[in-house]
């Protein structure tokens, strides 16, 4: 199996490498075993392994000075370190050496499996970052619309059938789900891309305001018109016009638009001479635009000329897989601009964020990827970077059962989906915290 | 499939009806013949004192030093001890991947353990689910993400009582190939 998962244990007993060797394999990864991080290293000079199981103490190099070189080598690989009890300090330094995790031998079957799922997660998702970063190459710029989410799919497919045609586009969606970026991606893919896209935020403007911005004006049009100027019809000859929060505009402007999509030509505020220009429009709302028509708020003609075609952008909680994509894209955003190294995330911190309803949608999760990698000082985003803290009493958690199962989860996240842990914590023994787990439904 | 059959090697106290349903069940499962031979093994070496556990490793090697019938057979010690082997803090059974020997232990698998009430019916379920699970590794299965399959692997009794007794439709197929 070419997607297999291969795993190199570095342990110098061979008990150890023994055991974990026939625990791996029954688990169905291709195991390797070396005894000592010489060989280890001589191993992967030949090939990569997705994931270095590495004990801290060995005779000879050991398991810290090993990991470096490794790190030295492929900055990505996955390095667990194994430890007895009397060297967890060792272990905790060597996560800021790059390691992904450390375990106390002996460990628990339930921690082993949990560590490996967890590890292979992370690789899975930066396989799938890659296959993914060549897929959507064909379609130009769009690389902030990640996701291999149902939902963004098919997002992807409509841009893609709808670029090439000159049709007006409504683009739906909640506030924040990156509908200027579907715009964005519209005009990139098609014939205009090498004239400009011009966007207008039509819910900032006052109406007039909102005029002289669409249209421009004449020198001396209205107090403060001191020079002319192009409006934003004539700067995107050629190209494309986005209309953000077009359900916004009043009665008078709507009826104005209409006249110039219908004739492509317009007159500038306080002049008199007919310009023409060659756009494409399209329009974002987060509101119901049919609804707005049939209640008589928006014009009906209007709408039709708009709505040749209609892509809707779903909310994040409606596409929770791509979270992962989304965190690992922003962070490598965010560290790149920022010139830092490379984040990774604390596998709780994640787990809190597939559980958040994102109501903000993608532009929140952007933010708060963004504040906890400046507010952040370890080689990990943690859940205490992110701002999950008051979470209990702010929520519309009312009924005792409400609150249970909301804390239950919270501990279970705290430790990481670890049911011992969780269970020693909530001070109930395993059995009662899988029958509130089944009880609140909060495995999926 | 190759002609083979399977060897129960009782290392503990079990009642007869107890084993002969796990031999009539493992014999239902694999579609051969189950046979059950009395070894005396010597559990004494494979304890570790200072972890009051059984070295599971240890007892898979002395159940191989035995001379037993034919070179086919597939060959699993049914226990009653706590097992371990020195990486983990404990495990239910352990099988050779696509070898002969396997074993498997009920001491984790009671109820009383976990402070609930003992429940004979249940041990039995689960026991026959743990050594069905090893003899498909010594027959070449690995770890099955099917939720019923007996191939899934579970680290805790939750996880055993959750899925079912039998291969998936895929295990078996692999099964007969291999
Ligand atoms: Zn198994
Ligand atoms: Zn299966």
């Amino acid at each position: 199996m070419e997607n297999m998962i291969s795993i190199l244990i570095v342990d110098d007993e061979e008990s150890v490498r023994e055991s974990l060797n026939s625990w791996f394999a029954e688990d169905g990864y291709s195991v390797k075993c070396a005894e000592n991080a010489k060989t280890a290293l001589s191993i992967l000079e030949g090939r990569r392994f997705d994931i270095i199981l590495a004990d801290l103490k060995m005779p000879g190099m050991d398991g810290l000075e090993m990991l470096r070189r490794i790190k030295s080598m492929d900055k990505d690989a996955i390095v667990i370190v194994m430890t007895a009890f009397a060297t967890v300090d060792t272990a905790v330094k060597s996560l800021k050496d790059g390691a992904f995790d450390y375990v106390t031998k002996p460990f628990d079957p339930d921690d082993l499996s949990h560590l490996i799922r967890n590890a292979s997660q992370q690789i899975i998702l930066t396989r799938e970052n890659e296959t993914l970063k060549s897929r959507v190459d064909s379609l130009t710029s769009v690389e902030d619309l990640i996701g291999k989410s149902e939902g963004i799919q098919t997002v992807l497919r409509e841009i893609e059938s709808v670029a090439p045609t000159n049709s007006s586009v409504i683009i739906t969606g909640e506030s924040g789900t990156g509908k200027e970026l579907v715009a964005r991606a519209i005009h990139a893919n098609s014939q205009r891309k090498f004239y400009p896209m011009v966007s207008v935020h039509c819910g900032a403007l006052t109406e007039s305001l909102l005029e002289s911005e669409l249209f421009g004006h004449e020198k001396g049009a209205f107090t403060g018109a001191l020079y002319n100027r192009k409006g934003r019809f004539e700067m995107a000859d050629s190209g494309t016009i986005f209309l953000d929060e077009i359900a916004t505009i009043s009665t008078k402007m709507q009826i104005e638009l209409l006249r110039v999509l219908e004739t492509k030509s317009f007159v500038r505020v306080g002049g008199n001479k007919e310009i023409s220009s060659d756009f494409r429009v399209i329009c974002a709302t987060n509101k119901d635009l049919k609804k707005m028509v049939e209640e008589g708020t928006f014009r009906e003609d209007l709408y039709y000329r708009l709505n040749v075609m209609n892509i809707h952008v779903p909310p994040l909680r409606e596409r929770k897989d791509d979270i992962p994509l989304l965190v690992n894209y922003f962070i490598s955003k965010y560290c790149t601009s920022m010139n830092k190294p490379l984040l990774t995330i604390e596998p709780a911190a994640l787990k809190r964020m597939l559980d958040y309803p994102f109501p903000g949608n993608i532009r929140e999760l952007e933010n708060m990827i963004e504040r906890a990698i400046v507010v952040g000082n370890s080689k990990r985003i943690m859940l205490k970077d992110l701002p999950f803290n008051k979470e209990l009493i702010d929520s519309d958690v009312e009924s005792l059962e409400d609150f249970e199962k909301a804390f239950v989860l919270q501990i279970l996240n705290k430790y990481n989906w670890n049911i011992s842990r969780t269970a020693q914590a909530l001070k109930v023994d395993r059995v009662t915290l899988y029958n509130k787990i089944k009880k609140y439904g909060l495995k999926d | 499939m190759i002609h083979q059959d399977i060897i129960l090697v009782p290392c503990g106290h079990f009642e007869k009806r107890f084993l002969e349903t796990i031999a009539r069940r493992v014999g239902f499962e694999f579609n051969c013949p189950v046979n059950t031979v009395e070894v005396r093994i010597e559990l004494g070496d494979a304890y570790d004192p200072g972890r009051r556990q059984y070295n599971a490793d240890k007892l898979l090697k002395a159940l191989s030093s035995l001379v037993l019938a034919n070179n086919s057979s597939k060959i699993i010690g049914l226990f009653d001890v706590d097992l371990f082997i020195p990486i983990l803090t404990y495990i239910f059974g352990q099988a050779q991947l696509s070898g002969r020997y396997a074993i498997a232990s009920a001491y984790r698998l009671k109820n009383e353990r976990y402070g609930m009430k003992s429940d004979d019916v249940l041990l039995q379920e689960r026991f026959i689910k743990e050594v069905i699970h090893e003899l498909g590794h010594t027959m070449g299965l690995v770890h099955c993400y099917n939720p019923v399959c007996v191939m899934r692997s579970g680290t805790y009794l939750e996880d055993i009582d959750q899925k079912g007794s039998t291969r998936c439709y895929a295990c078996r197929k692999i099964t007969q190939v291999l």
